[in-house]
């Protein structure tokens, strides 16, 4: 039985008020910090999906994305180091397309299937930027989903899949464009998501011999809160079964991760035996069969969907939000030249700086971060083993706080952190109520994005308070 | 090991106004520096034997001293130490006349640092982290690391603490307003330094020293021949300087409340000098206060104060200008400004001047032993200088 093994999300601690985009909006969407993109949110959202799971046990990661940082070159294999997974797997992008978390979905249940690999974790993420006025600019919310797939313990069988291929620009986004595009939503509507959706639906129930009756909940991308209704009773479906909750008001359209979002908030609620639909839209649509397996049961302990939209910070200022995008021009200085950024150090220093690797002396046990080659305490020469230090979590040892460097997250909050079991570090502190900051606070650690210089995002681990 | 003490002394200093010199070069400050300290010493600039320059980005190589000077193919080391470079240019060209390799010698340090956006050019941390991950900020924020720890640790609120800075900054402004060459010369009150905008919580904008241009300069000679060239020498005691091995990140059990670095400097240099009790026997002390909160807790590393009691000295007044220990009676680097690697020469003027009781003003009753002191780096790697001068005998 090949399928879902463990699951996984991610959504935004910051919720703008729509009200701030435009009076009389209603509800919030999830909104990505400054120092958040698909990457980040993809690890988090990974992070969440392998908790209590043997990293070393992976063999794969996809990551889908229409918002990749990059145009050239793999965000998947930054998220596998920085997920600390081995280096022997495989890794691809999954791009261009709304419904590409669901084909890396589908690829990597075929390529479990196959034998190739026994599990691949599949991520998908978006921060889509819609105009200024637009309507996308109001809907489309920020956020991450993470899926493992694997051959036992399946928590859920993927049980058939069917997918349609479909070539019109309804919703899109040139190489040069900022914004994404559309044409007249009637028609991208009416002629691509529900004839897409229902011909990939209709097409997985004739696979397997099933009817409308047989599930439980269907869970499917939604342009607006009224298409999928339209969808559901096209296709069949009654009031019996759930529709699953779009969460249009409190966290919006977040692209890409969106079905596989709404597919964990269903796992959350789902009990065994019980099938559900999965379909996503995007120049077609995958449409699945799922059904619930005992196992289910032993995967709750997730943030989720549940705990991540109700872990939330309002905010109703348009201006962050448009400098969080990078949406506005900021005065270039008086900012810190940090130099030329340095490929071989990136290159080198990668499970420092991304997999968090300390170093534990083998002499006398000391944890040290950075990782030291000469031991700090009884200076012994290479005598250590590395040490992840990213799950640790841990408490502000000292703090300060930069009111004057950056116009786009004051106070730059800068904690010095002692990890829960050994081993200090000092890093910026992001997601924080400056306020509440004090010495002995627990934290957690989130990947982030520390900066763009020269084409390259640097990223790095910060410290954040503990997600409740 | 024979140390340092009464084997060298100072017989010329030179220091420019520090300051905004945006109508003035490197060079120009190097040549004001260098000649006034050449007058001072009543020597030529061919008597030069060898120079140590101390620059942290304002001239690499010593060529850029050489140029500036012309000096015909002298040695000139060019020495890089953070915060502490001007001081540790000083230590390795008094070494050199104490070995007995030359006999006159010149230390210079200059830092142009408003020809910089922000005042500061470098990266930070990037001697030690060529990937960049570091945090990237104003060193105010890691001075600030200590504030709040030491606050902590000793009782005190926020309010309570920044109280007990303020007064060391209006200690300072006081002794800057009535110091010719200092950057900046106005008295300040509590309520204003209270009233400042925060810059690194809980440091506000008057805990933080000024960003200056400027240079100075000292000639070293032998202690036995410096009669020579004046009556009033000034003889070095003793030099040390350490370098913090990143201790303070990589040791959890290390609280922010001191800087270990201070400490071992202090030790070092102390003995040499032969000072046991440095309270008592210190007159005049002229230290590393980058911020404020740096010059309380530097109170208690060189053992002015005790542990956790600087603030009751500072209450007391002890380190103003008429206290039983006057501390930065030229007004600081919060006022005479800081130029990186012209400070710990700037210190070293102050200390020359008024052993020689030229001060006017700031001028001290009593000055046989003084010392100076600079800190530069970040948190777990700071380089610390510290030097002890004693009048001539």
């Amino acid at each position: 039985m090949v399928g879902i093994t463990s699951y996984g999300a991610y959504i935004p601690l910051h919720r703008l008020s729509r009200e701030a985009i435009g009076r009389g909006l209603r509800g919030e969407k999830a909104v990505a910090n400054f120092d958040e993109d698909s990457i980040t949110m993809s690890v988090a959202a990974a992070l969440d999906c392998l908790n209590g799971i043997d990293r070393q046990r992976i063999d794969g990661v996809f990551f889908a994305s229409t918002t990749s940082p990059y145009k050239e070159k793999e965000c998947a294999t930054t998220v596998a180091v920085a997920c600390d997974l081995r280096r022997d797997i495989i890794t691809a992008d999954f791009a261009n397309t709304l419904k590409s978390g669901t084909a890396a979905l589908r690829s990597a249940v075929d390529a479990v299937k196959a034998g190739s690999a026994k599990q691949v974790l599949v991520t998908a993420a978006d921060c889509r930027i819609g105009a200024i006025g637009s309507s996308f600019e109001q809907n489309c919310g920020d956020g991450a989903a993470a899926l493992l797939i694997g051959d036992s313990d399946v928590a859920v069988e993927v049980e058939a899949s069917h997918s349609i291929c479909n070539e019109m620009f309804d919703v899109w986004r040139a190489d040069r464009d900022t914004y994404i595009r559309s044409w007249e939503d009637r028609f991208g509507l009416s002629e691509g998501y529900l004839k897409a959706v229902c011909e990939a639906v209709t097409g997985v129930l004739r696979k397997c011999d099933l009817t409308p009756q047989d599930f439980a909940k269907v869970v499917v991308y939604a342009p607006d809160p009224r298409r999928p209704v339209e969808l559901a009773r096209k296709l069949g479906f009654d009031s019996r079964t759930g529709l699953q909750d779009p969460f249009l008001d409190s966290m919006g359209n977040t692209g890409t991760p969106y079905p596989l979002m709404l597919l964990v908030a269903a796992l959350e609620e789902a009990k065994p035996g019980e099938r559900i639909l999965l379909a996503s839209y995007g120049n077609g649509s995958d449409a699945f069969v799922l059904r619930a397996t005992e196992h289910i049961e032993n995967i709750r302990d997730r943030r989720g969907m549940k705990r991540h939209l109700e872990s939330k910070r309002g905010f109703a200022d348009y201006k962050t939000y448009l400098r969080w995008r990078g949406l506005t021009t900021i005065e270039e200085s008086p900012s810190f030249p940090l130099g030329d950024i340095s490929a071989p150090p990136l290159w080198r220093e990668q499970s420092k700086n991304l997999s968090l690797h300390g170093s534990k002396c083998k002499v006398c046990g000391t944890i040290q971060y950075p990782p030291q080659r000469v031991c700090t305490k009884c200076y012994a020469k290479d005598q250590f083993e590395e040490l992840r230090l990213s799950d640790k979590g841990g408490t502000i040892a000292t703090f300060s706080a930069d009111h004057v460097s950056s116009p786009v997250d004051t106070p730059i909050v800068i904690t010095m952190i002692d990890f829960n079991g050994g081993g200090r570090m000092q890093c910026l502190m992001t997601d924080r109520v400056f306020e509440e900051v004090q010495v002995g606070m627990p934290v957690e650690m989130s990947f982030r994005r520390l900066f763009y210089r020269d084409g390259i995002c640097n990223y790095f681990w910060k410290s954040v308070p503990v997600r409740a | 090991m024979q140390g340092i003490r009464d084997r060298v002394a100072i017989v010329g200093m030179g220091c420019t106004n520090f300051g905004e010199h945006w109508d003035k070069s490197p060079e120009d400050l190097m040549i004001d520096a260098c000649y006034e300290a050449f007058e001072d010493a009543k020597i030529e600039p061919t008597d030069i034997q060898a120079a140590w320059f101390a620059s942290w980005v304002s001239g690499w190589s010593g060529g850029r001293l050489a140029n500036a000077l012309k000096f015909q193919y002298i040695p000139i080391t060019r020495v890089e130490n953070f915060c502490s470079g001007g001081t540790d240019a000083f230590r390795n060209a008094c070494y050199a006349v104490a070995a007995g390799i030359y006999d006159v010698v010149l230390a210079c340090g200059v830092e142009k640092l408003k020809d910089h956006k922000g005042g500061f050019p470098l990266y930070i941390p990037a001697p030690f982290d060529s990937s960049k991950v570091e945090v990237d900020l104003m060193p105010v924020s890691h001075f600030a690391l200590f504030a709040t720890s030491y606050f902590r640790r000793y009782g005190l609120t926020p309010e309570e603490g920044k109280l007990t800075l303020a007064k060391i900054v209006v200690k300072n402004h006081h002794n800057g307003s009535i110091s010719p060459k200092a950057h900046l010369q106005r008295e300040v009150t509590v309520e204003q330094v209270l009233n400042a905008p925060v810059v690194s919580w809980p440091l506000g904008l008057f805990d933080c020293c000024g960003i200056s241009d400027g240079a100075a300069a000292a000639i070293i000679t032998r202690a036995d021949i410096a009669k020579r060239f004046r009556d009033d020498y000034v003889l070095v005691k003793g030099l040390a300087q350490v370098s913090g091995a990143g201790q303070s990140q990589l040791h959890s059990d290390f609280d922010f409340t001191y800087f270990p670095e201070n400490v071992a400097a202090a030790k070092i240099a102390y003995a040499e000098a032969g000072i046991k009790h440095p309270r008592n026997e210190i007159d005049i002390a002229i230290l590393h206060d980058c911020f404020s909160s740096t010059e309380l807790i530097t109170y208690e590393d060189l053992g002015f104060s005790p542990r956790g009691r600087a603030k009751e000295d500072v209450d007391a007044g002890t380190f103003t200008l008429e206290g039983e220990l006057p501390v930065n009676t030229d007004g600081g680097l919060k006022c005479f400004g800081h130029p990186i690697s012209a400070s710990g020469l700037r210190m070293i003027y102050e200390v020359y001047k008024q052993m020689q009781g030229k001060a006017g003003p700031r001028q001290l009753k009593k000055v046989d032993i003084g010392m100076i002191h600079n800190l530069g780096g970040v948190p777990g790697c700071f380089s610390v200088a510290v030097a002890v001068f004693g009048r001539r005998d």
